[in-house]
């Protein structure tokens, strides 16, 4: 449990710093958080190997740093500096990490599926034995792209897992006005594949899930989809105000968001632990803000670079 | 008459459309009850109910389809695209059957529709939230293509966008959204096309649209100190072009400068290089020049991202280049 908790925990601190960066002026452009979602992360790679592939969204920080990426180079990354990751070029919404497993964010809304399943055949080929896992969010399930991406996953037996992050929102537009069925599972049986629902603020449910579907595309049975549902404690983007959440949504999500249920459930000793994790975790954030701060800022005259091999 | 900022005179232009057209529906995502991720359909949802106004899932492809459908049938639908980098998503719609509606039917069909979109860089905007994507889209017969760079041209290229028989696509700027200026809300709407010089001078011509704008205005200030007057043009309309006021001001200066945001190669700017070349040869006393954003994506680094784009410095030595250029 210490273990789940500090991986949550770097997550939450991280987007929480990444937040006052953006406020402070030292990160440009628009940020979006997964503040409240990072049990998805976290128990979905809980169940993968270091070889295996994932792919996430804009709101794919807690992804990376789940996977094992940087801090210092994402923030790095995300305050236009000349990191290791992708040397400013990508910043918050869409940098990748091929040697750490992160096939990468992407900002256009969908896009990420057909890629991630192009990694998923590039193992079926090779017969590497990977999987790969494409997360999106509730939005992104009515993109064209997202259902001719299962169909395809689904007759191409690929070794794929879709998760999508529920979060009810799609920016400040809510998911019952955009689909007429109730859940987002039920697309699943239409593509002839697993389909899963989850509570997303639960690490251990997310991991039962996840390991169901990693052994099943590791067998060569094909992709599963997998519905977790979760909440942002944030907006959709740094700046947005949230006038579109009812009353008590988010003091509901607050309650329900996965550090604070396992704070609730943790004994006095337990509890005494978590402090002492919060407190290294926060002293290895702030490391890594002095760490991305002390990196140089591009070159101007490599601006042209990397266009071509 | 009002000062506006561009956003508040696309909301009021749109205000317009909805009450002065009963025929006209605007949708896209986010925009009825948020009123748009940038403002620009504030309050309009409040005003005319759902039936006028209505958010769509995400799904550019299937709404752009749909507008034409609805436009072939009697509506004068406004649809709206959050980023113009998200139009790539739907360019079987626009490309294959929005722009070829009229012509494939040999003149029996029409569609009249409007697509707003926004474009261009912002500090820490990544490629794909950067695009300037207008040539993508003037390559292709059958759309008429605008771009507002004041909040009166914002409001007047609504209007007579919506009121074209043909597929309009106006290509917004938001690092100019706000931008103010007066807004003439009264005037009779005007006919799509027509480009404006925006300052006198007889040595150099410059040429933008969009987003470059206010840099060719800036370098026309910089040009002045020197002592070398530029004749500046909004071409404001890609389709139609009006190539007669480019023309008429080359053909006085005898030397031009293009500038755009948009990538060099394969960018606007050729176009009118081009024609340029072939309509105003005789008088040219210098090469044509583009001043645009090299062939390359935008990066996020604010640091990078301006070492790329064209500005009024740029501008202006190109100017100068030309105004000493010795054949
Ligand atoms: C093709 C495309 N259309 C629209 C957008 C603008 N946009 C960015 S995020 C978003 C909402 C996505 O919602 P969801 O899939 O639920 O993911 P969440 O942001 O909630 O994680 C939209 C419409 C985009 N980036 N790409
Ligand atoms: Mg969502």
């Amino acid at each position: 449990m210490e273990n789940t908790f500090r991986e949550l925990c770097r997550i939450r601190l991280f987007e929480e710093r990444v937040l006052s960066l953006k406020e402070g002026g030292e990160i440009p452009g628009s940020v979006h958080l997964c503040n409240g979602q990072e049990a998805i992360p976290v128990g979905v790679l809980s169940t993968l190997e270091p070889t295996d592939w994932v792919s996430a969204t804009y709101r794919g920080h807690g992804w990376a740093i789940a996977r094992g990426v940087s801090l210092s180079q994402l923030f790095a990354e995300f305050m236009g500096r000349e990191s290791d990751l992708n040397s400013g070029r990508a910043g918050s919404p869409f940098f990748s990490s091929l040697k750490d497993g992160f096939l990468g964010e992407n900002s256009i809304v969908g896009a990420g599926a057909p890629i991630a399943a192009g990694a998923a055949l590039s193992a079926k080929i090779k017969a590497t034995g990977q999987v790969v896992v494409v997360s999106f969010g509730d939005g992104a399930v009515n993109q064209g792209v997202v259902p001719e991406t299962l169909n395809l996953a689904a007759v191409l037996d690929l070794p794929l897992i879709f998760i999508v992050e529920n979060n009810v929102y799609s920016e400040m537009s809510p998911i019952k006005d955009m689909i007429r069925s109730t859940t987002l599972v039920e697309r699943a049986p239409a593509f002839g594949i697993p389909g899963v629902s989850v509570d997303g603020n639960d690490v251990q449910a997310v991991a039962d899930a996840s390991y169901q579907a990693v052994e099943r595309a590791r067998a060569g049975k094909g992709p599963t989809l997998i519905e977790a549902k979760t909440a942002r404690l944030v907006g959709h983007y740094s700046g947005d105000a949230q006038q579109y959440r009812p009353a008590g949504d988010l003091a509901q999500a607050r309650l329900d968001e996965p550090i604070a249920r396992l704070k609730l459930k943790a004994n006095s000793d337990l509890a005494a632990q978590y402090k002492a994790i919060e407190d290294e975790v926060a002293i290895e954030i702030e490391e890594a803000v002095m760490s991305a701060r002390a990196m140089s800022t591009p070159n101007s005259t490599t601006a042209k670079d990397h266009v071509y091999a | 008459m009002p000062e506006l900022r561009y956003i508040q005179a696309v909301n009021a232009a749109l205000r317009w459309s909805l009450a002065s057209h009963p025929d006209t529906i605007y949708f896209g995502e986010d925009v009825a009850l948020p009123g748009g991720p940038f403002g620009a359909t504030k309050g309009l949802y409040d005003e005319f109910g759902k039936s006028r106004i209505f958010d769509t899932p995400i799904t550019e492809q299937a709404f752009l389809g749909m507008a034409l459908g609805a436009s072939l049938t009697g509506l004068r639908p406004i649809a709206e695209i959050m980023y113009v980098d998200f139009a790539f998503v739907a360019m079987d719609q626009i490309v294959n059957q929005i722009a070829t509606a009229r012509y494939a039917s040999g003149g029996r069909n029409k569609a009249p529709l409007l697509i707003r979109a926004q474009q261009g860089f912002s500090p820490g905007s990544c490629s794909q939230h950067s695009h300037s994507a207008e040539a993508y889209f003037a390559h292709t017969p059958g759309l008429r293509i605008g771009l507002p760079s004041t909040p009166d041209d914002a409001y007047q290229m609504i209007r007579s966008g919506v009121q074209s028989d043909d597929p309009v696509l106006l290509l917004e700027t938001r690092m100019l959204y706000p931008t103010k200026g007066i807004v003439r809300l009264d005037t009779a709407v005007e006919d799509i096309g027509g480009a404006r010089t925006i300052r006198a001078g007889k040595d150099v011509t410059i040429v933008s649209w969009g987003s470059m704008v206010p840099s060719a205005l800036d370098a026309a200030d910089v040009l002045t100190a020197r002592g070398i007057e530029a004749d500046v043009i909004d071409l404001r309309w890609l389709s139609p072009l009006d190539m007669t006021t480019v023309i008429e001001s080359v053909s006085r200066t005898g030397r031009l400068v293009i500038t755009h945001e948009a990538n060099l190669t394969g960018g606007f700017g050729g176009e009118i290089a081009a024609r340029c070349a072939e309509e105003a040869f005789a008088h040219l006393k210098a090469p044509i020049v583009r001043i645009a954003t090299p062939d390359v994506h935008f990066p996020a680094a604010p640091s990078l991202q301006i070492a790329l784009l064209p500005n009024a410095q740029s501008i202006a030595e190109a100017a100068t280049r030309l105004v000493g250029y010795q054949k």
